[in-house]
């Protein structure tokens, strides 16, 4: 990967120099500064004393340690590693965005204000719903959202409903968030074929529950066929329908959510809508819902008053404020221009190579990799070890790990939990067919290896910049700062 | 679009699948769902002309020279953590879930922790949460679950915006107790605490707080522990290159915005999430932590740790539902105190507290104007105006200038007040041209 000197392969507190200085803020003004002696800091605060190419070769040094999009195919199920246009970084870094202050007269947003309200009726047309919030900064976020918007509608409604129901194969923050708010989840077995289970959901309903969550399609990567039955018996029962969103790629243009019956749903701009992850954040989030729900949303919304856009409060029975000022706007700046970059029919075009991607992986894989489902796939695939490797002791981290010696980020592994030793693979459209042998044949290359020298493959990775790590030392001995 | 597909690319992928038509791979959608009507632009924007449209929405914007703090603070960020930023290995990577092929963001998250720990004078922090609010919020809830108390006590002077996102958090649920306490002089009531710190999980307080004054936090901490509940302390970063940390005044856990390191304006986010805490506490702390190992060789590498207080594996019985967090900024605070090091941070939190006060002495020296507290502040402060401040406002608009904040939606006690902001961004020229706009705008 790269070839560095020791003397480079350090903190940046272990490159500190006393004296030595990076960036100087000689501002003048600095001389009226007063403050008295009790309230200082006793000790200058422990930080490098560096110069600016120190700093700059340090973190170039650190940037290369790291897989990405842009080096690297990252087929991560769930999480849409799609390319994340230049175009969209420039948007957001024009001036008049990146300088306005949260806290803006609206005459003085109103640039700001438009894009937001454009971006928000653009979605809700291409999701078939009615209303929008744009402020969640991620999609757990949107989630917590989505329940508070719920908890304040049935409140409305004198209703109480303490009750979740999530399917077993649902993300982690589902029945994280659930509890969070003070709900008691319901964990719902999946049918063999991974698909919620009609009767069993119909056994489960009732007059507590609040919402059915489901992730559409469902995290193994299938389509959920009864979805209007499901949507109905939860309404039958005065339940609302949330639906995870994180594999919108999947439907983006080419069928409206809002039509399959659900009452809201979240966005996740850093998935779907091709704004780079960062490393693990920022994000951004929405709910989307019905007419029901719209009043219960946070504030504030935008709202168009003649030609002018205004920050909309509501009348008093919004959830408040989920994140101090707007939300955020620079990664929705980013959303929006790629919103600009595609018509109805290109967003059809993204779910309609997504899904040829996946089943694509999946069907060169099949042989010697077996699907856990054994119909097609929508937009990712979950396949399994298979038994020849299972017979010489290897797991599905030990495949992982091989990928990223040869070049490729691995799949999503152990996820969902319903699949033993899952790998899930999401190639996302923006990967060339080329690529995709490529991986293939890594794959299978892993698979002959792990045949002739399992041990070979136990020990990889074996070019990465470490090898495997020691995870029960960091948990018991934790080292969390120099 | 950016599909690299072509129409023979589609054709033989299709083939190798087995399958006659892509119709056939989306059978399970039921039909009639598929391929709706929709009413958008039916043509997309070339990259030209969408430069064109976000160009001439960004100059909607107006751009003042603004006083405008409050929360959120107009900085320069230099040309180096923008270079760093936008190295796309850190941009358009995802969360470490693959340590071996992360060890840059990992390492970035520790040195991130390492830097929040040092200016807050804690023992631990995490790789960083949504905002400022969401960091506050997370904290009181960590002194819930410690306590198992319900009464939330807090200083008048905590960020508003706080306050509600708190209050979110808590889904405005009966059962918590909020107890203001009251302000005198612009700061907390320090004599009052006893009395209403009965039973409280946590203190929660702000220093500079909302106003921009300094809090006096020494014995706080006393106070709160022998009523058993803990110490939530709010505090700006910048703010730390001078100012006594909450760890010297015994805060069990210290939060603040990190917009103020590096980050842009961008209307209110992305922002950066900081949250710390003592050593006792780490198993509370919400969200992704980072933690220095060893491979199988010995060598020193990065992993994310504790992973038991999260969503993926304990589900709803995590610690918190936080997933994505904050990391490209992270990344671009820890480049930024790492450009400055404790001289620079020194020399910005004094360039701040400087440019504050000059434009407080030329702006108290105008005829009807006067500082609302006399108590020492940061890098913002509380002026009293003849007349309704928020129509001064709008007429120092007309002029150019954001003169700051009308404090009479928040804090209707004050009277006709303004909260003016002046960071190491603002100069002597820019001062006097925002005197002269008070001036006229009276």
């Amino acid at each position: 990967m790269i070839c560095v000197s020791s003397i480079d392969n350090r903190l940046s507190i272990e490159r500190s120099e006393p004296g030595r200085r990076g960036l100087k803020i000689k501002n003048p003004l600095r001389g009226k500064a007063c403050l008295k002696p009790e309230l200082r800091r006793k000790d200058r605060p422990k930080l490098p004393e560096l110069s600016e190419f120190d700093v700059i070769r340090h973190f170039t040094r650190l940037s290369r340690l790291n897989f990405s999009v842009d080096t690297h195919f990252y087929p991560l199920g769930s999480c849409t590693m799609k390319y994340n246009p230049r175009f969209n970084e420039e948007a957001a870094a024009l001036e008049g965005f990146a300088n306005l202050h949260p806290l803006a007269h609206d005459d003085c947003s109103q640039g700001t204000l438009e894009l937001l309200h454009d971006l928000g009726s653009r979605l809700n047309e291409l999701l078939g719903l009615d209303a929008i919030t744009l402020q969640p900064a991620a999609g757990a976020h949107s989630e917590f959202t989505g329940l508070l918007t719920a908890k304040a509608y049935f409140e409305s409604r004198k209703e109480e409903r303490s009750e979740i129901i999530v399917p077993d194969s649902a993300h982690g923050t589902n029945p994280a968030t659930a509890s969070m708010m003070g709900f008691s989840t319901v964990n719902l077995a999946s049918r063999p074929d991974g698909r919620l289970d009609l009767e069993n959901l119909k056994k489960h309903l009732g007059p507590k529950t609040a919402v059915l969550m489901m992730t559409v399609p469902n995290t193994l990567g299938i389509f959920e066929t009864q979805i209007e039955e499901i949507c109905r018996a939860a309404h039958e029962a005065g339940a609302l329908v949330y639906m995870d969103g994180a594999n919108l790629n999947a439907l983006i243009g080419m069928v409206k959510p809002g039509e399959l019956g659900i009452d809201m749903m979240h966005l996740n701009f850093h998935k779907t809508f091709s704004t780079p992850h960062g490393g693990g954040g920022p994000g951004a989030g929405a709910i989307v819902c019905s007419k029901a729900l719209a009043p219960f949303l946070p504030v504030p919304t935008v709202r168009k008053e003649g030609g002018r856009f205004v920050s909309d409060f509501g009348d008093g029975r919004s959830i408040g404020k989920v994140k101090s000022f707007f939300g955020n706007t620079g990664v929705l700046v980013r959303a929006y221009a790629y919103m600009l970059a595609h018509s109805a029919k290109e967003f059809g075009e993204i779910a309609r190579c997504a899904i040829i991607n996946a089943n694509y992986v999946r069907s060169l894989l099949k042989d010697l990799y077996p699907s856990y489902s054994k119909e097609y796939c929508m937009h990712e695939c979950v396949l399994t070890p298979g038994p020849d490797l299972a017979a010489k002791g290897l797991k599905t981290l030990d495949i992982a790990k091989g990928l990223l010696d040869r070049g490729f980020h691995a799949p999503t592994v152990y996820f969902p939990l319903i699949v033993h030793e899952a790998i899930m693979i999401e190639p996302t459209e923006t990967e060339s067919k080329e690529t995709l042998d490529a991986f293939a044949a890594a794959m299978k290359e892993i698979h002959a290896l792990g045949v002739s020298d399992p041990q070979a493959l136990k020990d990889s990775p074996h070019t990465m910049p470490v090898k495997r790590l020691d995870e029960v030392l960091a948990a018991r001995q934790p080292n969390l700062r120099w | 679009m950016y599909v690299p597909h072509t129409e023979k690319d589609k054709e033989e992928m299709l083939k190798a699948i087995g399958a006659s038509s892509f119709e056939e791979l989306v059978k399970q959608v039921p039909s009639r769902f598929l391929w709706p009507k929709f009413d958008l632009p039916q043509e997309s924007l070339d990259e030209s002309q969408a430069a064109a449209r976000l160009s001439e929405l960004s100059k909607k914007n107006c751009r003042p020279l603004s006083f405008l703090g409050a929360g959120a603070y107009e900085r320069y960020s230099p040309a180096a953590v923008k270079a760093i930023t936008s190295r796309t290995e850190f941009l358009t990577a995802y969360t470490p879930y693959q340590p071996e092929a992360s060890q840059g963001t990992l390492q970035t998250i520790y040195e991130f922790q390492s830097t929040v720990c040092a200016l807050y004078g804690m023992d631990c922090a995490n790789a960083s949460m949504y905002d400022g609010a969401s960091s506050f919020a997370e904290a009181v809830r960590a002194t819930v679950r410690v306590t198992g108390r319900k009464k939330i006590v807090y200083a008048a002077g905590v960020h508003p915006q706080y306050m509600d996102t708190l209050r979110t958090y808590f889904a405005h649920s009966p059962e918590y107790a909020y107890v203001k306490v009251p302000m005198k002089d612009g700061v907390m009531d320090k004599a009052a605490l006893p009395a209403l710190l009965e039973g409280a999980a946590c203190l929660a307080v702000q220093t500079p707080n909302f106003l921009g004054l300094i809090e006096d936090l020494d014995g706080v901490a006393d106070a709160a522990r022998k009523a058993g509940a803990l110490l939530v302390a709010a505090a700006d970063p910048v703010s730390l290159g001078v100012l006594k940390t909450p760890g010297e005044y015994g805060a069990d856990f210290a939060v603040g915005e990190g917009q103020s390191l590096g980050l842009p304006l961008a209307y209110g986010g992305p922002y950066l999430g900081l949250f710390s805490c003592k050593k006792e506490h780490v198993r509370q702390m919400p969200g992704r932590i980072c933690g220095m190992t060893k491979d199988k060789d010995g060598k020193r590498g990065f992993v994310l740790t504790l992973q038991a207080r999260e969503q993926h594996i304990r589900r709803d019985k995590a610690a918190s539902n936080i997933c994505s967090n904050e990391a490209l900024c992270a990344l671009a605070a820890t480049v930024y105190t790492a450009l400055l090091g404790p001289e620079g941070m020194r020399e910005l939190a004094e360039a701040n507290m400087g440019a504050a006060a000059h434009a407080a002495e030329r702006l108290s020296a105008i005829k009807g104007c006067s500082l609302k507290f006399k108590g020492p502040f940061f890098n913002e402060f509380v002026l009293s105006v003849p007349g309704s401040a928020a129509a001064m406002r709008e007429k120092a608009l007309g002029q150019g200038v954001d003169i700051g904040l009308p404090l009479a939606p928040l804090y209707p006690e004050l009277g006709e007040t303004l909260l003016v902001c002046a960071t190491e961004a603002r100069t002597e020229a820019d001062i006097a041209r925002l005197e002269k706009a008070v001036k006229e705008a009276i």
